[in-house]
């Protein structure tokens, strides 16, 4: 009996933690869309937070929330406030499967926005798809993202790594003719679709090499390319493995050029990571598409330094701030764009109508049968631990589509800073 | 050769870290039969506590002498508040509260200093010298080697040439015939806990600037490695433990060197298979064999 | 030579109490009230019914094989990843999901005999030490093997949606449950019969034991296998509820939190592993409440992880009987 009453308990304790937080969602105008009343978005993400991959990128979903707080302020958009439920994974597939799941289920989130990493993310696709979420501009370049057909509601936002790759070999094979290529990348789609874009351009690389993210040492790999005798080594990795990786080399007496993906290159954060051997970011080569933060010029880096102040405590500026405002930027886009009878399906369909200006170097791709986000990139360097800008941005496909310029100048915000409906 | 003898040397700077951190094992398992599975953890929380310190005073050797206090006194805490109560009629019992120990500690590091890496920035370059052409070693190796070395043979000198040393070894060989001679048993132990986390701190201060940085479970691996160390030389030979903490550390540079570094933990459990199922009372124990 | 009796300080229930209530009876009741938990919960609690059934299965199998058997493991973790991986590759390739779980725990039930082998010949900090070793191998394999098992991303499950008339959470919670209720039913049936007594001989006096003609190493191996194949099954659970496997879902602490799972019920104790599955799914979601309306990321995880912490000092220290052996009219054990 005792037995017996003791399970009784436990499935009575779970029944009573149920009871506690459930609740129906949305109503009223949007109808039956979750997470959607007349006062409120609730919309979801998953980051990490902490962990290997945290450096940097858990500075983005603040930045975010601090842009959708001043656009909240300033009356919401068709009248709703967005609220922004940011969850930590931890840049761990398993993390993400759980928040993600909390969010839907739970918190009953109308899309989930900006959803970090390619592996984490990878593993969540289907069941959002079972569950009709809108799974709006994904923190990374993965091709995964771009398929219309099996994935209907999920867009990217980075520019694919294909498309980067194609660019960043271009600059390779014209200011590093001859040089011998060496690549180190992360052991998932990212680095796999990155070198698949190299290799469109330049052919084989001459040494490959590989880290994940759990082993933090790189040693081996470096070591390895240093005996390969590689003079140019082009890194696919998050930042905290870019610092490593250039620490390590730095280490062992191994100074190539080095030619970083976007996703891996904030000079600020990669800094902060070396530490006192910041110097050795000097002439790194990367790429960005969205405008530098220490452009203070550019009157998108005004609107968010602004933005910075007031809603994100004084958050120090760099590119994961100007990236996280970004997303917050084209999200409310789309909002407008799906107007004021906001549904799961509306802001899907105004996404794929795409033609959104804002602070991209390069138009968005999307459309109908495209569902991945800028189209190309602008080439940095690094110069007195600052991004620097060369030549003009380039536009690529990622397929086998050549590398053109892009000429068209960048769009200014709008005055108050809010996209209009 | 060139790679081959940067990884000798890489590999013997590892392999000392492992060695001091083995060697801890060994102190505390001689007094008292307990595997300190919390070893690696309350090293960690020294070695924030360290870099705490050296942040706000700027100075790294003020923190390092703080990590190594801090050492002595969380490890006679852990004795004297935890370990000295738990029931040994079965050897489960010390490794269980061993690992919610470390549950405990990386559960309150995180929510003190948060999850993220934080960057241990280390007090010697690690740039390589090179010599004829070849980089072999670094100011922070040589460093790794001094302060490993000091610690060996100040241990040595303890066990051996002081009447504390005596006294502890009586207290953890003979603890009834030592108490009727009138050693403070319970004193010993605590001393030799404490000496042992000290000594854990140490490995820990050495080993993290070499790594991602400062993060609750940044020891967990390096644990891994120094008990295969430990088990290598025999958990009861201190000796073993360094010449285990030695081995270990080269076999893991040459694997990762050659084989990749994904394969090194592979390496680690075959080679504590092999050891525990062909020599139990490991390379250089010279006590019998034991079951427990 | 000294005898180590590795016998941790716990009771079973005595056998006339165990036998008053047929455990076929107690396994039905128990399906009756999930079914209707199922038609009740909002979606998410029905995730997390599922995912309580999921921990059932392993920490069932672990509270035998160390309350019983005496031996301590910190690779089911491990073994679960095997039992999980298992499942996904041969989902990917034949999408039969029942077969495919019969293959995930004969495929973990034969790792489970390799180590099971060696363990047998180990004890106390040598098995943990060990076991440990085999927790943190995982990631190393997935990515030294990253053709097959994909590195740190891991491999998607391909599933066929749940039948037309429940939702995708009620199914998964359904197949789960019904993996662990059979779990426990063959654990129950198979521990009080002389294989239990065997393990309990075993734990208590292993000389004894084999002057009583019992063959130690034999008994011990059986013990693992048996274990492992219950790890098995629960990682095969796991990979179906997050249609995707990936080292990082089996890292070295969620060993550690089965043990703490098995320890705080009561070590040995079908019960007791029931009280461990439920906590280690609400008490993180707990944390998590508390994390956010406390506003803080940093309480989140941790506060779970030093809460499991203390109660493993705890109960090992206060009350090695685990939370089960607090009942009224119940003997403190013998000492």
């Amino acid at each position: 009996m005792k037995r017996t009453a003791t399970a009784l308990t436990a499935a009575v304790l779970l029944a009573v933690s149920g009871c506690s937080n459930s609740d129906g969602g949305g109503s009223s105008s949007s109808a039956d869309t979750p997470g959607v009343t007349d006062t409120e978005i609730v919309v979801g993400t998953h980051m990490p937070l902490t962990g290997p991959a945290a450096a940097g990128y858990s500075k983005i979903a603040p930045a975010t929330k601090a842009y959708f707080d001043y656009v909240n302020a300033n009356g919401g958009v068709h009248g709703r406030k967005i609220t922004y439920k940011i969850m930590d994974d931890g840049y761990n597939p398993a993390n993400t499967q759980q928040v993600v799941r909390q969010l839907v289920l739970q918190d009953k989130v109308f899309a989930i926005l900006n959803g970090l990493g390619t592996p984490t993310h990878s593993g969540v696709l289907d069941f959002l798809k079972t569950n009709r979420v809108p799974d709006l501009f994904v923190a990374s370049g993965s091709r995964s993202w771009n398929q219309p057909d099996k994935y209907p509601g999920t867009f990217g936002f980075n520019p694919d790594y294909t498309v980067e790759g194609k660019i960043l070999a271009t600059h390779v094979k014209t200011e590093h003719a001859g040089k011998k290529v060496c690549f180190l990348g992360q052991d998932d789609d990212f680095g796999r679709d990155s070198l698949a874009g190299i290799e469109k351009i330049l052919g084989p690389v001459a040494a490959k090499q590989s880290y994940v993210t759990s082993n933090p040492n790189v040693g081996p790999q470096i070591g390895a390319l240093k005996a390969a005798g590689c003079q140019v080594v082009m890194l696919a990795t998050v930042p905290g493995f870019t610092a490593l990786s250039i620490g390590t080399a730095a280490k062992i007496g191994f100074k190539p050029q080095f030619v970083v993906s976007n996703v891996g290159s904030d000079p600020t954060t990669l800094a902060k990571t070396l530490g006192a051997a910041a110097p050795l970011l000097e002439g790194v080569v990367a790429a960005n598409y969205l405008p530098l933060v220490n452009d203070t010029a550019n009157p998108w880096i005004q609107l968010y330094t602004k933005v910075n102040k007031e809603y994100n405590s004084g958050a120090e500026m760099d590119n994961n701030v100007v990236y996280g405002m970004s997303v917050a930027y084209l999200f409310v886009q789309s909002l407008q764009a799906a107007g004021k009878d906001l549904t799961r399906d509306g802001i899907i369909e105004a996404v794929k109508k795409g033609g959104f200006t804002g602070p991209g170097l390069v138009p968005t791709r999307y459309s109908a049968t495209d569902h991945s986000g800028y189209g190309g990139e602008q080439l940095t360097t690094i110069e007195g631990g600052q991004a620097k800008w060369i030549g003009k941005p380039f536009r690529t496909d990622d397929g086998d589509g050549a590398v053109e310029v892009y000429e068209q100048a960048a769009v200014a915000p709008p005055a108050n800073g809010i996209p209009a409906a | 050769m060139d790679r081959f003898l940067f990884l000798t040397f890489d590999g013997l700077s590892r392999g000392a870290v492992y060695a001091a951190f083995a060697l801890a094992l060994v102190l505390i398992w001689r007094a008292t039969r307990i595997v300190n599975f919390a070893q690696g953890a309350m090293a960690v929380a020294t070695a924030y506590v360290a870099y705490s310190v050296a942040d706000a005073t700027g100075s790294y050797w003020l923190g390092f002498i703080v990590a190594l206090v801090a050492g002595l006194l969380i490890g006679a805490g852990v004795e004297r508040v935890v370990m000295r109560f738990v029931d040994h009629s079965s050897p489960l019992n010390g490794v269980v509260v061993a690992l919610g120990l470390v549950l405990i500690i990386q559960g309150v590091l995180g929510m003190i200093y948060g999850n993220e890496f934080r960057p241990a920035p280390a007090p010697f370059s690690r740039d390589a010298f090179n010599i004829g052409g070849v980089a072999l070693l670094s100011r922070y190796d040589l460093f790794v080697f001094a302060a490993v070395g000091a610690v060996v043979v100040l241990l040595t000198l303890l066990f051996t040439r002081t009447p504390t040393g005596l006294r502890m070894r009586a207290a953890a060989f003979a603890p009834d015939v030592s108490r009727l001679l009138g050693v403070p048993v319970g004193g010993m132990l605590t001393l030799g806990w404490a000496l042992a986390a000290a000594v854990g701190s140490l490995a820990g201060m050495l080993v993290i600037p070499t790594e991602l940085g400062l993060h609750p479970t940044a020891m967990d691996i390096v644990f891994i490695s120094a008990f295969t160390a430990a088990v290598l030389g025999g958990l009861d030979s201190p000796i073993g433990a360094v010449l285990g903490g030695l081995i270990v550390g080269l076999l893991l540079s040459y694997i990762s060197g050659y084989l990749g570094a994904t394969v090194a933990p592979m390496a680690v459990l075959a080679l504590l298979v092999v050891v525990l199922l062909s020599r139990p009372d490991g390379l250089f124990s010279r006590s019998k064999a034991r079951t427990a | 030579m000294t005898v180590v009796r590795d016998r941790v300080a716990t009771r079973i229930a005595s056998p006339p109490m165990r036998r008053r209530f047929s455990p076929l009876l107690v396994v039905m009741i128990g399906a009756a009230i999930v079914v209707a938990l199922t038609y009740t919960l909002p979606p998410f609690r029905t995730y997390q019914l599922a995912t309580v059934g999921a921990y059932l299965c392993v920490t069932a199998g672990l509270t035998v094989l160390t309350g019983l058997n005496g031996q301590l493991s910190l690779g089911h973790g491990a073994l679960m990843a095997t039992g999980a991986y298992t499942l996904a590759l041969w989902q990917n390739k034949f999408n039969l999901l029942v077969v495919g779980i019969i293959v995930a725990i004969l495929v973990t039930t034969a790792v489970g005999a390799v180590i099971g082998l060696a363990a047998a010949r180990l004890r106390g900090p040598y098995l943990a030490g060990l076991t440990l070793a085999v927790a943190v191998v995982v990631p190393s394999i997935t990515s030294t093997f990253d053709e097959t098992f994909n590195s740190d991303q891991g491999l998607s499950v391909m599933l066929n949606p749940p039948p037309e008339s429940m939702t995708n959470e009620q199914w998964q919670a359904w197949v789960c449950w019904g993996g662990a209720l059979i779990t426990v039913l063959a654990l129950a049936l198979l521990t009080r019969g002389r294989f239990g007594r065997d393990m309990r001989a075993v734990r208590d006096d292993e000389t004894a034991a084999r002057l009583a003609g019992i063959s130690v190493a034999r008994t011990q191996v059986a013990a693992f296998v048996v274990s492992a194949a219950c790890a098995g099954l629960a990682g095969a659970l796991f990979a179906v509820i997050a249609q995707s496997v990936s080292p990082g879902a089996f890292p070295l602490t969620l060993s550690l939190f089965l043990l703490m799972a098995i320890v705080i019920g009561g070590l040995g104790r079908l019960t007791g592993a029931l009280i461990g599955a439920v906590l280690l799914v609400a008490l993180p979601a707990v944390a998590h409440e508390i994390g956010e309306a406390a506003g803080s990321q940093r309480l989140e995880g941790n506060l779970a992880l030093t809460f499991f912490g203390v109660v493993l000092v705890v109960v090992m220290l206060a009350a090695p009987g685990g939370l089960a052996s607090l009942r009224p009219f119940k003997k403190k054990g013998h000492r």
